[in-house]
């Protein structure tokens, strides 16, 4: 019987081998969804916690990765709709050592897009983080998020929408 | 390139500024031991011995209810 069967059939060693072998993977995708690196290993194991609870549910058959992915992209967005990250406080851009006032300008420029990029609902922050941000295929990012290519389209486009008119009424235009 | 795809296009440029990419970011610990934690904090799961032992007691209880003042004395 190999790791994902023994895993299936609730075999806490076969769930360690898997921790092991993917905390890695899951913690870098979900470090690029919530942005901030201690949060980001709060919710891998959050992740591997609900992985445990649902193992029973696995397919063997079927690769362990792109399931714990999309349990993975589920507990980002559960964290970034959370009342947790709507009180944290988000460092929005890079401290500027003694700035040039154009540089100033542009850091001003730049820490507005964030907040407008942030006060997005989290469903259409995480398809634009994926697709605008980190530039992933919109295939995978359905495949991630467990919705149709057109789905998926369409939340990149609301997410733009949105974004372009937060950005206007502070006068900045894209 | 229409006019959608220009404001698409400069759009990106703007959050790729403001908010660079992540795609680098490696795990610098090792998260089991944290695991470990939380699964020993977890409470044990109630299983289907303990769902037929509280329906046995339910039952009983609802055919012979002066059994609960005893039954509460030896709690």
């Amino acid at each position: 019987m190999d790791t994902l069967e023994r895993f299936a059939t609730g075999d806490i060693d076969a769930f360690e081998a898997l921790f092991r072998q993917y905390q890695g993977e899951v913690y870098r995708w979900i470090v690029r969804l919530v942005r901030n690196p201690g949060v980001a290993e709060e919710l891998t194991v959050e992740t591997f916690w609900r992985i445990h609870r649902n193992q029973k549910r696995f397919d063997a058959g079927r690769p362990f990765g792109p399931w714990a992915r999309r349990i993975a992209t589920h507990v980002a967005i559960d964290y970034l709709k959370s009342r947790d990250y709507k009180e944290s406080a988000v460092q929005l851009s890079e401290p500027v050592m003694a700035p040039a006032p154009d540089i100033l300008l542009q850091a001003e420029i730049r820490d507005q897009i964030a907040r407008a990029f942030f006060s997005l609902p989290a469903r259409l922050r995480v398809a634009a983080n994926l697709a605008l941000i980190e530039e992933l295929p919109y295939q995978e990012i359905a495949s991630a998020l467990d919705i149709s290519l057109s789905a998926v389209k369409m939340r990149v486009a609301r997410a733009v929408a949105l974004l372009r008119a937060s950005l206007e009424r502070k006068g900045i235009r894209p | 390139m229409n006019d959608d795809d220009r404001e698409l296009d400069l759009i990106r440029k703007q959050l790729r500024s403001a908010l660079p990419p992540l795609s680098d970011s490696e795990l610098k610990v090792d998260l089991w031991p944290r695991m470990l934690r939380r699964l020993e904090d977890s409470p044990a799961p109630f299983g289907w011995f303990e769902s037929i032992l509280v329906g046995l007691v339910a039952l009983t209880l609802a055919v012979f209810p002066e059994l609960l003042p005893a039954m509460l004395y030896h709690l």
